[in-house]
C-alpha cells in the first residue's frame, strides 16, 4: 500500500465518521423540531437531550478533522476545492454557526425555547445538502475554465443536473434514516417506549427511500460519468453486501434488536461508502486531480502519518470513556441517580 | 477585479479571527481558573469556590459553542479565500494544523464529560482531574495554531528551489524563531484577559450593590491570578519586542514610527503622523527603544529609511500597538494597587469609582488582545508568508468575496448579540444569592447536589 493510499484511506474514514454522527446529529435536530410541529415533543425530547448534549462538540470536530487533514496531505485540493467552492462551503459554514449557536443558545442558555430549537432543526437540515455540493463537484462535470484560465463553479450545470439533485436528495433520507435507527435504538435502552414506537416507525419510513436513491445514483452515474460507472460495476459485490446489511437491520428491527439493527446500519453504510470511494480512485477531483498529483511531499506524509497514529491512541480511549459514559450507560441514559 | 478579492478577502479574514479571537481567548484562558476555583474548593471544603467553577463553567460554554463555530469558518475560509497560500503552506504547516485538531478533539471531548458527570464519580477528585485535559488542550491547541501563524512570520525548514519546495523539515517549520515567543504572549495574554473578563463580572455584581463573600472571593482570586500574568505577559512582550528587531525590523520600525537608522533610540507614545512623515504630538522616552532592542541605551535600531518602501507595513499600526501596551501597563498598576490596598485594608478599593475601574478591566484587555493581533497581522504587510509570498499572490479569484463578506459580518452580528443575550439573562435569571441558598438547605440532607448545567 503506498502512502497516498493510506492517506485517502485515512481521510475517508474520518469523513465516513463524520456522515455517521453528523446525520445522527442533523436527524435527531429535525425529529425534535419537528414534533414541536406535531406535537409529540414531549415523546422524544428527553431522549435526544440526552444523547446531544455531551457529543455536539465531538460532530464538528469529525469535520475540521477531515478538512484539515485533506489539505495536509493532498494540499493541491485547497486550490481547487477553495476556488471552486467558496460559496456552498461558505452557506454550510454559516448554517453550521448559526446550529452550533443556537443550540448552545437553547440548551445551556435559555431552556426549552422554541425558536432555537427550530432553526436547529431547521439549518441541520440544509448543511448536509450544501456539504454535498463538495462532493458532487468532486465528481466532475460542473466547473468551467474562465477566458482568464481561473477555474469557477459552474451553478448552471450544478443547478440543473438531475444527478446532482439525487446526491442531495440521498444525503436528506439518508440522515433521517441513521438517526432514527439510532434513536431508536437509545430510546430502546433508555425503555422508552414512546420515543422506541415514534423512531422505529421513522427508521422504516426512512429506509426504503434511501436505498432506492442509492440505486438510482448508480444508475444514474452511467450517464454522467461512464468511467467511474465501470469502476462501480466492478464493485458490485461490496455493493451486494451493503444490500444484504440493509436487509440484515431490517429484519433486527422487526426482531426488535434494535443495537443490532443499528449496527447493521452503520455497515451498510460503510461498505456503500467505501465501494463508492475505492471505485472513484485514483481522481480526488475528476478529471483534474488525482491523489498521486494532489499528495504533499514524503517528508510531511510521513510525520502526518506518525501524528496521527500518536493521536489515535489518545483519541480512542477518551472517545471509548465517552461512549461508556453517555451512551452505553443505561442509568444515565434513563436519568437515573447515580 | 482580483484587486478587489485581495481586499475583501483580507476584510472577510480580519472580521473572522476578530470575532474568533474574543471567544478563543475566552476559551484558552477561562478553563485555568475554572480549575483554580474547583481546586481551591474541594482543599479548603468551601463551597463558594465549587459554586464559582460551576458558574464560570455554564456561562463558558456558551462562549466555547460561539468559539467551535467561527472557528470552523476561520478553517475552512482558510482555503476559500487564500487557496494559493493553503496550497503552497499546506505542504510546510499541515503538521501543526493537524496537531491542533488533536488538542482541541480532547478538550472538546472532556470539557462535554466535565459538563454532565457532576456527582457521578463517588470521589470527586476524579470529577475534578476531567479539567486537566480541558486546561492542557486548550493550551495545546492555542500553541499549535500560534505556530502555524509564527511560520508566516518567520517561514522556514525548507529550500525553495526554481518555485519547488525541496529539503522539507516539519519540525523546524513549526519551532521557527517567531514562536517561543509568539506562543508564550498568546498564552500569557489569554489568561490574563480571562481573569480580568472574571473579575469584572465580580467587580460589576458588587458595584450593583451585591455584598456576598462570593463576589469578593472571585474578585482577589482574578485579580491575583490577573496580576501574575499581567507581569509575565510584560515580560514576554519586551522578549517580543528584541525578537522583532532581529527578524522582522520592518514592523518594528512602523510600530514605532523610527525612520533613522540609529542608536540612542526613544520609544513614541501616542501623537499623530504628518504626511512628510513627521511625528507630531507625541511622547518621547528617550533611550527606551534602544533599551528594549538591544538592553543598553546606544544600541542601534533599524530605521524605515533603510527598508525598502514596498515592504514598509501601513504606518496605521503604531495606534495598535500604543493601545495595547497601553492597556497592559495600566491593567498592570491597577490589579498591583488593588492587591496592595487588598492587603492593607484600605477603604478605597471599595469606592464605586475604583469598582468601575475594575469593571472595565475585562473589556480593555479584550480590546488590548485585538489591538495586539491587528498590530502583528497587519504589521506583516504585504506578506502573506514573509519574504516568500505576498498576500495578493496566496488570494482566491473568485468574484464573489465581497457578498460573503456582507452575508458573513451579518451572521457575526447575530452570534455576538446572541451571545450577549443569552449569557446576561442565563445569569441575571439565576443570581448566586439563590444558588447559594439551595447549597445550604441541600447539605441539611447530608449531601450536596450538582447543579446540571
Amino acid at each position: 500500500m503506498t502512502i497516498e493510499i493510506l492517506g485517502i484511506s485515512v481521510l475517508w474514514l474520518f469523513l465516513f465518521g463524520y456522515v455517521i454522527v453528523a446525520s445522527i446529529d442533523f436527524g435527531a435536530g429535525f425529529f425534535n423540531a419537528s414534533t414541536i410541529v406535531t406535537g409529540k415533543h414531549h415523546i422524544v425530547n428527553s431522549v435526544i437531550q440526552r444523547y446531544l448534549s455531551p457529543v455536539w462538540e465531538i460532530t464538528n470536530v469529525f469535520l475540521v478533522f477531515f478538512f484539515v487533514g485533506m489539505i495536509g496531505f493532498f494540499p493541491k485540493t485547497a486550490y481547487y476545492f477553495g476556488t471552486v467552492l467558496l460559496i456552498p462551503i461558505s452557506i454550510s459554514i454559516i448554517l453550521l454557526a448559526l446550529r452550533g449557536s443556537y443550540y448552545a443558545f437553547g440548551t445551556y442558555g435559555s431552556k426549552g425555547h422554541k425558536g432555537y430549537t427550530l432553526m436547529y432543526g431547521v439549518t441541520g437540515v440544509f448543511i448536509p445538502a450544501s456539504l454535498t455540493t463538495a462532493l458532487i463537484v468532486s465528481q466532475g462535470g460542473f466547473i468551467k475554465e474562465t477566458a482568464k484560465g481561473t477555474i469557477e463553479l459552474d451553478y448552471f450545470a450544478l443547478f440543473t443536473s438531475p444527478f446532482s439533485w439525487s446526491i442531495v436528495l440521498l444525503s436528506l433520507v439518508s440522515v433521517l434514516y441513521i438517526s432514527a435507527s439510532f434513536l431508536a435504538y437509545y430510546s430502546s435502552v433508555a425503555e422508552d417506549n414512546g420515543a422506541l414506537k415514534l423512531f422505529r416507525k421513522y427508521t422504516w419510513i426512512w429506509s426504503f427511500p434511501t436505498i432506492i436513491t442509492a440505486l438510482g445514483i448508480i444508475v444514474e452515474m452511467r450517464w454522467h460519468n461512464p468511467s467511474h460507472f465501470e469502476g462501480l460495476l466492478d464493485l458490485w459485490w461490496v455493493f451486494a453486501l451493503s444490500t444484504l446489511c440493509f436487509v440484515t437491520s431490517l429484519w433486527y428491527l422487526r426482531k426488535a434488536r434494535y443495537g443490532l439493527s443499528f449496527i447493521f446500519v452503520v455497515l451498510q453504510f460503510a461498505f456503500a461508502f467505501y465501494a463508492y470511494g475505492a471505485s472513484r480512485y485514483p481522481y480526488l477531483l475528476y478529471p483534474y486531480l488525482t491523489i498521486y498529483d494532489g499528495f504533499t511531499n514524503q517528508t510531511m506524509a510521513i510525520s502526518l502519518v506518525i501524528v496521527f497514529v500518536i493521536g489515535l491512541m489518545l483519541l480512542i480511549p477518551s472517545l471509548y470513556l465517552v461512549f461508556k459514559l453517555f451512551i452505553m450507560n443505561k442509568p444515565y441514559i434513563k436519568n437515573q441517580k447515580m | 477585479m482580483i484587486l478587489e478579492s485581495v481586499e475583501f478577502s483580507r476584510y472577510l479574514t480580519m472580521l473572522t479571527l476578530s470575532v474568533h479571537v474574543v471567544f478563543a481567548t475566552v476559551g484558552v484562558g477561562v478553563p485555568l481558573f475554572i480549575m483554580i476555583a474547583h481546586w481551591i474548593g474541594l482543599k479548603r471544603e468551601d463551597q463558594h469556590y465549587i459554586l464559582m467553577a460551576k458558574r464560570w463553567t455554564r456561562g463558558y460554554v456558551i462562549s466555547v459553542a460561539v468559539g467551535v463555530v467561527t472557528g470552523t469558518a476561520i478553517a475552512l475560509q482558510l482555503a476559500l479565500l487564500w487557496p494559493r497560500f493553503m496550497e503552497f503552506a499546506g505542504q510546510l504547516v499541515a503538521l501543526p494544523l493537524f496537531m491542533e485538531t488533536f488538542a482541541f478533539f480532547f478538550e472538546a471531548i472532556f470539557l462535554g464529560i466535565y459538563l454532565y458527570t457532576w456527582n457521578r464519580f463517588k470521589n470527586p477528585k476524579h470529577h475534578f482531574y476531567l479539567l486537566v485535559p480541558v486546561v492542557i488542550g486548550g493550551a495545546m491547541s492555542a500553541l499549535f495554531i500560534t505556530s502555524v501563524n509564527a511560520f508566516m512570520n518567520t517561514p522556514q525548514g525548507f529550500t525553495l528551489l526554481n518555485g519547488e519546495l525541496t529539503n522539507i523539515q516539519p519540525l523546524l517549520a513549526m519551532f521557527n524563531p517567531a514562536m517561543p515567543t509568539k506562543v508564550a504572549h498568546v498564552l500569557s495574554s489569554a489568561y490574563m484577559t480571562a481573569a480580568f473578563v472574571l473579575a469584572s463580572i465580580a467587580a460589576f455584581h458588587l458595584l450593583r450593590g451585591s455584598r456576598h463573600e462570593y463576589h469578593r472571593k472571585g474578585l482577589s482570586l482574578t485579580m491575583k491570578v490577573g496580576f501574575i500574568f499581567c507581569i509575565a505577559t510584560a515580560l514576554i512582550g519586551d522578549l517580543s519586542g528584541k525578537f522583532l528587531a532581529e527578524y522582522q525590523p520592518e514592523k518594528l520600525a512602523a510600530a514605532e514610527w523610527h525612520f533613522e537608522t540609529k542608536g540612542e533610540a526613544p520609544i513614541i507614545l501616542f501623537g499623530v503622523l504628518t504626511e512628510t512623515n513627521e511625528v507630531k504630538y507625541a511622547i518621547e522616552i528617550p533611550y527606551a527603544l534602544s533599551i528594549l532592542v538591544h538592553s543598553n541605551l546606544s544600541g542601534e535600531v533599524t530605521g524605515l529609511n533603510d527598508i525598502p518602501e514596498e515592504y514598509h507595513p501601513p504606518y496605521v499600526i503604531h495606534y495598535f500597538f500604543d493601545i495595547m501596551v497601553s492597556i497592559g501597563i495600566g491593567l498592570t498598576l491597577l490589579s498591583m494597587f488593588y492587591l496592595l490596598a487588598l492587603k492593607r485594608n484600605w477603604a478605597i478599593i471599595k469606592t464605586k469609582l475604583f469598582r468601575t475601574f475594575l469593571v472595565l478591566t475585562g473589556p480593555l484587555a479584550m480590546l488590548a488582545i485585538q489591538a495586539g493581533w491587528w498590530f502583528t497581522e497587519v504589521g506583516r504587510q504585504p506578506w502573506i508568508m514573509r519574504g516568500f509570498m505576498k498576500t495578493a499572490e496566496g488570494a482566491t479569484d473568485s468574484n464573489y468575496v465581497w457578498v460573503m463578506f456582507i452575508v458573513f459580518a451579518f451572521v457575526y452580528l447575530i452570534l455576538m448579540i446572541g451571545t450577549a443575550v443569552v449569557l446576561t439573562r442565563m445569569f441575571r435569571n439565576n443570581p448566586v444569592e439563590y444558588e447559594i441558598d439551595g447549597l445550604s438547605k441541600q447539605e441539611g440532607l447530608g449531601e450536596q447536589r450538582g447543579v446540571t448545567v
